[in-house]
C-alpha cells in the first residue's frame, strides 16, 4: 500500500514531502467517522487532570528538578502510567516536573527556581561558573546603545536570556528514515566540506555537523532508555508516532526555546494509520486512541520560565504548533482523516491551548472539513486559521508554522527569532527628539522637540528614527544569534534540517494600530502637544474626529500598511548574520499589555500606560462598523512586507455570528473564506460572551478548561495574569445590535 | 439619490440568510414597546448617504457573502425611505449582491411595491397576533401587516416571519399556533423565527431620555424560548 520502496528511501535524498505526496489519501468527507475516547484514554486523562489541578494549586509549577541540567539523556525514563500509555516519553522523570536549562542564561534559570520557592543546586551553579551561556556571550558584545534600547523598552522581549526557539525540526524524518540513515547523510555532508576553503562559515558548519551527529546518537540512546530502537524506520503507525514524538521530545529536552513548534505531522501519520487500518492492525477507535495519546503527551510539555517572561508570553505556552490541512501543489487537498483525528482531540481530551492547532485555510478545502473546523471554533475557541492560498505559492505545500504565524518549509528553512520593537514609543521618542519620557532616558539621534505637529513634519522626523532604530535592531539581533549559535546551538533540531538551510531573521513591531491612529489624528484632527516641566511633550490634546484603523477606511488603513513597508525597507538596509532574509511580523503575543505600560500617552487619545491592541488588531472599541470592516482593515496589510506574519484576534458573541448553531458554523465559514480571499494572513477566532470571561475572572477555579485565543496562540484563561485577563475582557467583542 | 442612515453593521449574522451587510436606516413612525433601536426613530436625524455610496460599501464585503449572504436594509423602517432603498437594491443587484429587507410591513404604496420588486428576501416582523396588542404596543394595525404579507405572497417573495417573544405578552402557545397558521396559509413564508426580547438597549433609552416602556418586563428564560421553538417545529 505504501508506494515508496525501501530502495527509494535509501537511495534518494531525504524527502519527506515526496513520501507524503506518493502515499497519502486525501479525505473529502465530514467528521462523522470519528470515534470518542476509549476507557483507557479517559482514565489517563483523569490522571493528567488531577496533576494539572495540583500544578494550579502549587502556583503554576508542580515540581522542579533543580539538580539536573536538562538534556536528552540526563533523566531516567518517566511515565504518566507506564502500563497504559501507548506513546511514551517525558521531559524529566516525572510528569509535569520541570527541568532546568541554563544554556540560555544561568540567571534566568536561577530566578525561575527562586520564583517558585526552589533553589538551583550549587553543583549547577558551580559548573556554570566555568561555562559561557548564550546570555553571557550577548552581554559581552552588546553596545551601550543596545543596552539602552533594551532598558527603555523600545526593543523588548529579545531572546538574549532564554532559548530563541521558532525552529521546527523535521521530526518526521526520524520515523521515515530511522536515525542511522540520518547520521549517514550528515556524515556525508560533513565529509563533503573537506573540498571547501576552510573559512569561518565552513569551520562553523563543520563543527555544527559534528554536534548534530553527536546529538542524533543521544536521541537513539534516549529512545533506548524507553526500550525502543529508533535506528531504523518505523514499521507501523504506532512506531511512526512514537519515533516522531521521540524526536520532538529530544528537541524540548535540549532546548527551552520560546516556541517549540511541531510542524505538520498529521497527514504524514495518516499514511501509516490508514495502512494499519487496511491491514486490520488498527480500527478507527484504536487509531484515534494513538492520536489522543500523542496529543496528551504534547499537553504535558513544560518549560521553566520566570514571572517576567510570563508578562511577555502569558499562560505558560510552548507553542507546539501543528499545521493542519491546506492544499497540495497538484490541487489535491492535504486534508486526511488524521487531520480530523487530531482536531477531534479537542473533544476527546477537552479543549486546551496545546498543541496550538493551526488550520491552513484555502478556499478549495473540502466543505466537510471547513465546517468541522468552524464548529470546533464555536465549541472550543481553541484553534487558529492561516491563509494557505497566500503562503503556498511562497513556501510550497510542506511548510509549517513556528510559534503563531511564522511560516517555513519544514526541514529546509529556519528563523532567527527577534521579538519586536515598540513603534508607538519610537514615535514619541522621535517627537521628543531622542528623549523617552516614560523612562527619562535619552536615546538615539538628538533633535529639538517637535512643536509643530503637522503630518509632514512628524513623518519626516519619524523616518529619521525608524532608520536609526532599524539599523540598531538588526545589529542587536546579529549579536544575539551569533551568540546563540555559539553557545546554545540547537543540535537536535538542526540535525533534522537539511545541512544547507535557508535562514530568516524575524523582526517585529508592536503598537501598529496606536501609531496608525496617532498619525491619522495628526493628519485629520487637531493635535496639540502638552509639555511637561522639563520641556518635553508628555501628552497630547487631541480634538476633532479622525479616521480610525478598523473601520475599513483607506485614509488610515493605508497609513498602517505604509508603516510596515517603511520599517521592513529600512531593516533590509543592514546586513544580517549568516545572510538571513529579513522578515517582519505584526504580532505581540500577550506583550501588548507590558508594551503599553511602558509607553506614554499617544496622539490617538490612548492614555499613558494603557495596553496596546494585540498584534495587528485595531485598538479596542474603536471599530464603528462591525466585524467585517475591522477584518477588511487588517487584510490591507501586505504579507509581502510582513512575511513573518500578521496576527489578528477576533472575538464575536454567538448571537452576533448567527441565530443558531448551524448558521454560526455556516457564517463562520463565510467569514473565513471572505477574509482570506482578501489576502489576509491570520485570524484567531473566539466565539464567546464577555460575561463568560467576567465570570471566569471572578472565579477562576470554576473554569479550569476555559481556553481562549489571544495573539497567535491559545491559553487557559486562568493562567493569564490579572492584568492580561482585564485587557482581554476590555477588547472589542463584536455583538449583535 | 440620498437617504438617512443611522449606522452600518458590516457583519450581520442574524439579519437574513448567511452573512449580511446590514444598513440601519433612520426613521420609524411605530413606537414598539420592545424596540431595540430608539435612536433610529426620529426621521432624517442621521447622516446622509447616496445610494451609490451604500452599494459601493456593500461591495467591499462581497468576498464574505458566499452563496447566500448579501445586503440587508433594516432600521428604523426602510419602507419610509422606499425610493432610496429601491435604488440601493437595484445598484446591489447590478453588483451581484443578494438583497434582504427587514421591515414591519406597515407601509404600502407604489414606491414600496417597486422596492419589493428588487428584494430577494423579506424579514417580516410580525410583532403580535392580536389586533389590540398592535394598537397598544406598536401603533399600527395588524391588518395592514397582513395585507403586506398577502402582497408578498401574491408576488411570491421569499419571506421569513420574525417575532420577538416578550414575557406576559406573546409567550403563549396560542400565539405560536397563530403564527404557525400564517405559514400554512401563505406559501411565500419559508420559516418563522422566534427571537428573545433583550434589554441591552436600556442604556440607549437612558441616553436619549426616552422612557423604555418595557423596562420592567424580564427577558424570556432560555427554557421558555426552547419550548416555544420546539412547539413551533411540531406545528
Amino acid at each position: 500500500m505504501i508506494n515508496t520502496t525501501k530502495k527509494d528511501l535509501h537511495d534518494n535524498t531525504i524527502d519527506v514531502r515526496g513520501f507524503i505526496q506518493k502515499n497519502y489519501t486525501p479525505y473529502e468527507g465530514d467528521g462523522s467517522f470519528l470515534c470518542g475516547p476509549t476507557k483507557r484514554t479517559e482514565a489517563l486523562l483523569a490522571k493528567f487532570e488531577s496533576l494539572l489541578a495540583l500544578e494550579r494549586q502549587f502556583g503554576g509549577v508542580l515540581d522542579i528538578d533543580t539538580a539536573t541540567v536538562s538534556s536528552l539523556t540526563s533523566y531516567s525514563p518517566g511515565y504518566l502510567d507506564k502500563d497504559n500509555e501507548l506513546i511514551v516519553g517525558l521531559q524529566t522523570n516525572r510528569p509535569l516536573k520541570r527541568g532546568v536549562n541554563p544554556f540560555g542564561g544561568i540567571r534566568m534559570a536561577r530566578q525561575a527556581c527562586t520564583a517558585y520557592g526552589y533553589t538551583l543546586s550549587p553543583k549547577i551553579e558551580e559548573e556554570f561558573k566555568y561555562r559561557t551561556t548564550h546570555n553571557d556571550g550577548v552581554y559581552r558584545a552588546y553596545t551601550d546603545e543596545m543596552r539602552k534600547a533594551r532598558k527603555c523598552h523600545v526593543i523588548t522581549g529579545l531572546p538574549d536570556a532564554y532559548g530563541r526557539g521558532r525552529i521546527i525540526g523535521d521530526y518526521r524524518r526520524v520515523a521515515l528514515y530511522g536515525v542511522d540513515r540520518l547520521i549517514e547523510e550528515k556524515a556525508k555532508d560533513k565529509a563533503a566540506l573537506a573540498q571547501k576553503a576552510f573559512d569561518t562559515a565552513t569551520i562553523r558548519l563543520d563543527e555544527e555537523l559534528f554536534q548534530q551527529i553527536s546529538f542524533l546518537g543521544k536521541l537513539k540512546e534516549m529512545a533506548l532508555s524507553y526500550g525502543y530502537d529508533i535506528s531504523l524506520p518505523a514499521k507501523n503507525a504506532r512506531e511512526a508516532i512514537q519515533w516522531t514524538y521521540f524526536a520532538y521530545l529530544g528537541a524540548i529536552k535540549e532546548q527551552n526555546g520560546a516556541a517549540m513548534s511541531l510542524g505538520r505531522v498529521s497527514t504524514f501519520f495518516d499514511i501509516y494509520l490508514e495502512k494499519d487500518i487496511a491491514e486490520g492492525i488498527l480500527t478507527e477507535e484504536s487509531a484515534q486512541e494513538l492520536i489522543d495519546d500523542f496529543v496528551l503527551k504534547l499537553r504535558m510539555a513544560r518549560h521553566l520560565r520566570t514571572p517576567e517572561y510570563n508578562e511577555l508570553f502569558g499562560g505558560d505556552p510552548m507553542w507546539i504548533t501543528e499545521a493542519v490541512g491546506g492544499m497540495g501543489e497538484d490541487g489535491r487537498t492535504l486534508v486526511t482523516k488524521t487531520s480530523f483525528r487530531i482536531l477531534n482531540t479537542l473533544y476527546n481530551l477537552k479543549s486546551a491551548p496545546e498543541p496550538n492547532l493551526t488550520i491552513l485555510w484555502s478556499k478549495d478545502l473540502p466543505d466537510g472539513f471547513k465546517r468541522f473546523c468552524a464548529k470546533l471554533s464555536c465549541d472550543t475557541d481553541s484553534i487558529q486559521y492561516e491563509n494557505d492560498d497566500l503562503m503556498r505559492p511562497i513556501y510550497g505545500d510542506d511548510y509549517a508554522i513556528a510559534c503563531c504565524v511564522s511560516a517555513m518549509k519544514i526541514g529546509k528553512q529556519m528563523q532567527f527569532f527577534g521579538a519586536r520593537c515598540n513603534l508607538a514609543k519610537l514615535l514619541l521618542i522621535a517627537i521628543n527628539g531622542g528623549y523617552d519620557v516614560s523612562s527619562g532616558m535619552y536615546i538615539g539621534p538628538r533633535h529639538p522637540v517637535l512643536e509643530d505637529l503637522s503630518f509632514e513634519k512628524v513623518m519626516e522626523r519619524f523616518d529619521i528614527y525608524i532608520q536609526w532604530l532599524s539599523h540598531l535592531y538588526v545589529n542587536t539581533m546579529n549579536v544575539i544569534h551569533y551568540m546563540h549559535d555559539k553557545y546554545a546551538y540547537e543540535k537536535t533540531q538542526m540535525a533534522l534540517h537539511d545541512t544547507d538551510v535557508h535562514r530568516f531573521m524575524a523582526f517585529g513591531i508592536a503598537g501598529l494600530s496606536v501609531v496608525a491612529d496617532s498619525l491619522s489624528a495628526i493628519k485629520y484632527a487637531s493635535v496639540k502637544p502638552v509639555f511637561a516641566e522639563n520641556g518635553f511633550i508628555e501628552s497630547f490634546n487631541t480634538t476633532g474626529d479622525f479616521p480610525k484603523y478598523g473601520n475599513d477606511d483607506d485614509r488610515v488603513d493605508l497609513i498602517a500598511k505604509d508603516l510596515t513597508h517603511r520599517v521592513i525597507t529600512e531593516l533590509r538596509k543592514t546586513p544580517t548574520y549568516r545572510n538571513a532574509e529579513h522578515t517582519l511580523s505584526v504580532l505581540t503575543i500577550t506583550s501588548n499589555v507590558i508594551y503599553g505600560k511602558h509607553t506614554a500617552a499617544t496622539p490617538d487619545g490612548r492614555k499613558a500606560g494603557a495596553p496596546f491592541a494585540p498584534g495587528a488588531n485595531p485598538m479596542h472599541n474603536r471599530e464603528e462598523n462591525g466585524a467585517l470592516a475591522s477584518l477588511n482593515s487588517v487584510a490591507k496589510l501586505d504579507y509581502n512586507d510582513c512575511r513573518d506574519g500578521i496576527s489578528n484576534t477576533f472575538s464575536i458573541t454567538p448571537e452576533a455570528l448567527g441565530a443558531d448553531s448551524e448558521s454560526r458554523v455556516e457564517n463562520l465559514v463565510s467569514v473565513l473564506d471572505g477574509y482570506f480571499k482578501k489576502k489576509a494572513h491570520h485570524i484567531n477566532v473566539n466565539v464567546l460572551n464577555r460575561e463568560t470571561l467576567l465570570k471566569a475572572y471572578e472565579n477562576p477555579d470554576a473554569y479550569p478548561n476555559l481556553t481562549i485565543r489571544v495573539s497567535g496562540y491559545a491559553v487557559h484563561f486562568n493562567k493569564l495574569s490579572r492584568e492580561q485577563q482585564k485587557e482581554v475582557i476590555s477588547r472589542t467583542f463584536h455583538e449583535a445590535i | 439619490m440620498t437617504g438617512y442612515v443611522n449606522s452600518i453593521q458590516s457583519l450581520g449574522g442574524a439579519d437574513g440568510p448567511g452573512i449580511r451587510f446590514t444598513v440601519f436606516l433612520q426613521g420609524c413612525r411605530l413606537r414598539c414597546g420592545c424596540c431595540h433601536n430608539p435612536d433610529t426613530w426620529q426621521e432624517k436625524a442621521a447622516k446622509e448617504y447616496t445610494a451609490l455610496e451604500i452599494a459601493k460599501k456593500a461591495e467591499r464585503y462581497k468576498e464574505y457573502f458566499n452563496e447566500k449572504g448579501g445586503i440587508t436594509l433594516s432600521g428604523g423602517e426602510p419602507l419610509l425611505q422606499a425610493e432610496f432603498s429601491r435604488e440601493i437594491f437595484s445598484l446591489c443587484k447590478e453588483r451581484g449582491i443578494n438583497t434582504c429587507l427587514d421591515t414591519s410591513g406597515s407601509v404600502m404604496n407604489q414606491s414600496v411595491k417597486e422596492l419589493l420588486a428588487a428584494t430577494d428576501t423579506v424579514l417580516l416582523d410580525i410583532k403580535y397576533t392580536q389586533e389590540e396588542q398592535y394598537r397598544s404596543y406598536v401603533g399600527c394595525e395588524l391588518e395592514a401587516v397582513l395585507d403586506f404579507l398577502r402582497y408578498l405572497d401574491q408576488k411570491s417573495i421569499p419571506t421569513v416571519i420574525r417575532q420577538v417573544i416578550i414575557p406576559g405578552l406573546n409567550d403563549t402557545e396560542e400565539n405560536i399556533r397563530k403564527l404557525a397558521s400564517l405559514k400554512a396559509s401563505y406559501g411565500c413564508v419559508e420559516k418563522i423565527e422566534l427571537l428573545p426580547f433583550r434589554k441591552l438597549c436600556s442604556g440607549k433609552y437612558q441616553n436619549l431620555s426616552i422612557p423604555f416602556r418595557f423596562e420592567d418586563i424580564p427577558e424570556p428564560a432560555a427554557k421558555k424560548m426552547e419550548h416555544l421553538r420546539e412547539l413551533l417545529k411540531k406545528l
